[in-house]
């Protein structure tokens, strides 16, 4: 068998860190398309058709992140993911629900001249928005340690609106990348408005996590680590600074930079979601269960890890060829 | 109700609902590959308009089975906890590698072969088609070799009550496993036939008069004539493996009560559990030894050796009596069409009614032999190693009732919706097919809503 030098040691940080990668493409690319969904607005098709047009070549794709996520968490640390999903299993099926309904309404809306697309339109938004809140309450949860007293449930509805913020801005950002004229004025619009909740919602969703686990405050806050990592809030805040400052600008640069609001959102998921990381690692569940403890077979793992070697990166590559092919602003919608 | 009774009907509920649609899908894939390849060889563009329309049935049926698919890797951990519990070490690594090599490729390309045909050289985009075939067809590859180990684990130690893995080769090519996977295959090419069959005629009596659906139907039939005595062959042969490897599963199939010499052929009856014993028999002497045996005079073991390990009869023996009837109607069906199609050029009108009844036929051929399988294997969940009690989650009943209604709703109005579209779809095929792209330049440029275009 391959990989036999690797202890298990190192294949629970090394399943880890895949967890956490899968996690991270999938908040950022299916935040994106989610986003846009939770911004359909109902009162405009044409907004809509051109909306759900610069999402069309890839929500399947990014969905996939989520199976990718969900399938590591179950086979590499099984425990975590019995305990984690059955602590949270009404908000875990509203979210599949959610994500039932936007994907159908997705298709149906457009396979035909339907007489109901305004209706699958609306699921699609309301699915949308489903999805986020309960990926966000939990997110919530999950930070506490999965408890279930008012204060971890004060927090989860806190992290349901941060979450959705956080991805309708990096949605009106996409949308300023790859919309025209009207549509993309709304976009800064609505990014402008985004950018103020999310800010507020690092802020919060920040402080309060400090208040949750001792060792996570104590390691924010002592010297010396705690003033090396203040450097991710610090540039976080720099970054969503110079983004307001964008958002005011580009209406009147003709078309340039247009990519970078996207850019920076992408940067300051990076940056929450590295946070977040260095605050929790070694547990898989803040506080309860490490990695070491929720690890499966070691064997099983390297059985897997020589796919994985294989297989991520290609899927990364083609990957990044569907981007560059679908690069630039939307087309019409109009199918195949 | 507990929470074991309403976790597996939810998990059936689900798991049913999900087979119908990469049952299509898998096959369609590889029929969209071939109307593409026929459209780049010939001038003729009726190719370009089956693939256009059959295309949009596939992008609709995939989402479907996406959305679906995703919710089972959920219901693991949330309903059967003790499955990745004890089996997790094989089932795990098997699942992964379906997510790595099967499901990105196919949602990748997807976005290719839906949206890039005019960003992309035309190879590209048959290229694309072709990779997403690849795709559904090795995502089958993994999840029936997890089923199939779940029916005859091999390769693996069991330490403390947990499977640990020992040899992937002999775990992912079972004893059941190209048996199943061929069956299945077959079945997917069946059910993606009918349906392109069926919903072909459907547009015939509806007074579409083009060419493309008479073309869209001669091949579906063709392939359905081809594929039926083939997979009727396959099923036989899975038949004789699920005999040596789980003959109660077999026994209840033929309501087989004690162990007998010469066992007759039950066309009909009415198992009965309580007593033992069938009523309103309706058989054919020592025909199902010759066919389990091929000796007339074959002895086949009966339910009673396996008291206590033994499926719940009833169910399995009618599923297999539904999909048998189902694959003898197909044959039929098939074969008269093809027939009718190689003499007369056309088919007549009452034949067309019979493609559009049977559109949908390969669902219910689908659903009851998985019924018969996937039920015949209980009360293990994997056999001899794992029982479905075993596995079953500590969750609150009130829990599982309440996600168990969302679902079955939401389902059941997802499966209405799907038909209806399709029949929708299939009333204004023309507008489908038959819009070119410099019509859709004017269209856009006109201000129509270009989006149903």
């Amino acid at each position: 068998m391959p990989f036999e030098s690797l202890s298990a040691e190192t294949l629970g940080d090394i399943y880890v860190g895949l967890l956490g990668l899968a996690v991270l493409l999938y908040a950022i690319l299916d935040g994106y398309d989610l986003g846009v969904g939770v911004l359909l607005p109902p009162r405009e098709e044409k907004f809509r058709d051109d909306m759900i047009a610069s999402i069309g070549p890839y929500w399947d794709a990014n969905e996939t992140w989520l199976v990718l996520a969900i399938g590591l968490l179950l086979f590499a640390f099984p425990e975590a993911h019995s305990e984690f999903l059955q602590s949270l299993y009404i908000p875990a099926t509203l979210m599949l629900i959610g994500l039932i309904l936007r994907g159908v309404s997705f298709d149906f809306r457009a396979k035909v001249a339907q007489v109901r697309k305004r209706s699958w339109d609306l699921s699609f938004k309301w699915g949308s928005l489903l999805t986020t809140l309960a990926q966000g309450y939990m997110l919530g949860i999950y930070v506490t340690g999965l408890r279930t007293d008012i204060w971890a449930q004060g927090f989860a509805l806190l992290a349901a609106l941060g979450v959705t913020a956080a991805y309708a801005f990096i949605g009106s950002c996409w949308l300023i990348m790859k919309a025209e004229n009207e549509l993309q004025e709304k976009a800064f619009y609505w990014a402008r408005r985004g950018l103020f909740v999310l800010s507020g919602g690092i802020i919060a969703v920040s402080l309060a996590n400090l208040t949750l686990h001792d060792d996570v405050r104590e390691l924010w806050l002592s010297a010396p680590w705690g003033y090396l990592l203040m450097a991710i809030p610090v540039t976080c805040f720099a970054l969503l600074v110079l983004c307001a400052v964008l958002l005011k600008k580009l209406p009147e640069a003709k078309g340039k930079g247009e990519w970078l609001p996207f850019f920076i959102a992408l940067v300051v998921f990076v940056l929450c979601f590295s946070a977040f990381g260095i605050s929790y690692y070694p547990y898989v569940i803040p506080g309860q269960l490490t990695v070491m403890d929720a690890l499966s077979d070691a064997n099983s793992l390297r059985f897997l890890l020589v796919g994985t070697v294989i297989v991520v990166p290609c899927i990364l590559a083609y990957t990044v060829l569907v981007y560059r092919i679908f690069a630039g602003k939307s087309e019409k919608l109009s199918y195949y | 109700m507990d929470a074991f009774l309403l976790s597996r009907l939810q998990f059936a509920l689900n798991i049913s609902f999900h087979i119908l649609f990469p049952t299509i899908t898998m096959a369609l894939a590889w029929f969209l590959f071939y109307f593409k390849l026929r459209s780049n060889l010939s001038t003729n563009p009726v190719w370009m308009r089956i693939y256009r329309f059959w295309v949009r049935v596939f992008a609709l049926t995939f989402a479907l089975g996406v959305v679906s698919g995703v919710t089972m890797s959920f219901q693991f951990g949330t309903n059967w906890p003790g499955f990745m519990e004890k089996v997790g070490n094989v089932a795990g690594p098997l699942l992964g590698y379906e997510v790595l090599t099967a499901f990105f490729l196919e949602a990748t390309f997807l976005g290719i072969m839906l949206f890039g045909i005019r960003k992309v050289p035309n190879w590209v985009h048959t290229l694309a088609t072709l990779v997403v075939a690849i795709g559904t067809s090795t995502s089958a590859f993994w999840i029936l070799s997890l089923n199939s180990w779940m029916h005859t684990p091999q390769g693996h130690e069991v330490i403390d009550g947990i499977v640990y893995a020992k040899d992937w080769s002999e775990i992912i090519f079972n004893p059941s496993f190209p048996y199943r996977f061929v069956h299945m295959m077959l079945a997917s090419g069946l059910t993606a036939s009918f349906l392109i069959a069926g919903l072909s005629a459907y547009r015939m009596l509806k007074g579409d008069d083009k060419e493309a659906p008479k073309i869209a139907l001669k091949t579906a039939t063709y392939t359905a004539a081809v594929l039926i005595p083939l997979q009727i062959f396959a099923g036989d042969m899975h038949g004789l493996n699920t005999l040596e490897h789980q003959p109660q599963k077999v026994a209840a199939m033929e309501g087989l009560w004690e162990t007998t010499e010469g066992v007759p052929l039950l066309l009909f009856a009415i198992p009965d559990e309580e007593s033992r014993e069938n009523h309103l028999e309706i058989k054919i002497p020592r025909a199902a030894s010759l066919i389990l045996t091929h000796d007339p005079n074959g002895k086949v073991q009966g339910l009673n050796d396996f008291k206590g390990e033994h499926p719940p009869v009833a169910q399995v023996f009618f599923s297999f009596r539904v999909m048998i009837g189902m694959g003898l109607l197909m044959l039929l069906v098939s074969w008269t069409g093809a027939v009718l199609l190689w003499r007369r050029g056309d088919i007549p009108l009452w034949m067309k009614k019979v493609y559009a009844g049977m559109a949908f036929s390969g669902w219910i051929a689908t659903l009851a032999g998985w019924y018969v399988t996937e039920i015949g294997r209980q009360p293990y969940l994997v056999s001899g190693v794992l029982r479905t009690e075993d596995a079953v989650t500590g969750l609150p009943a009130g829990n599982v009732a309440l996600s168990f209604t969302l679902y079955a709703v939401i389902y059941t109005v997802l499966l209405f919706a799907y038909m209806g579209t399709l029949m929708l779809m299939c009333r204004r095929a023309v507008e489908i097919e038959e819009i070119t792209t410099e019509e859709r330049e004017m269209a856009k440029a006109g201000k129509m809503s270009p989006a149903n275009t």
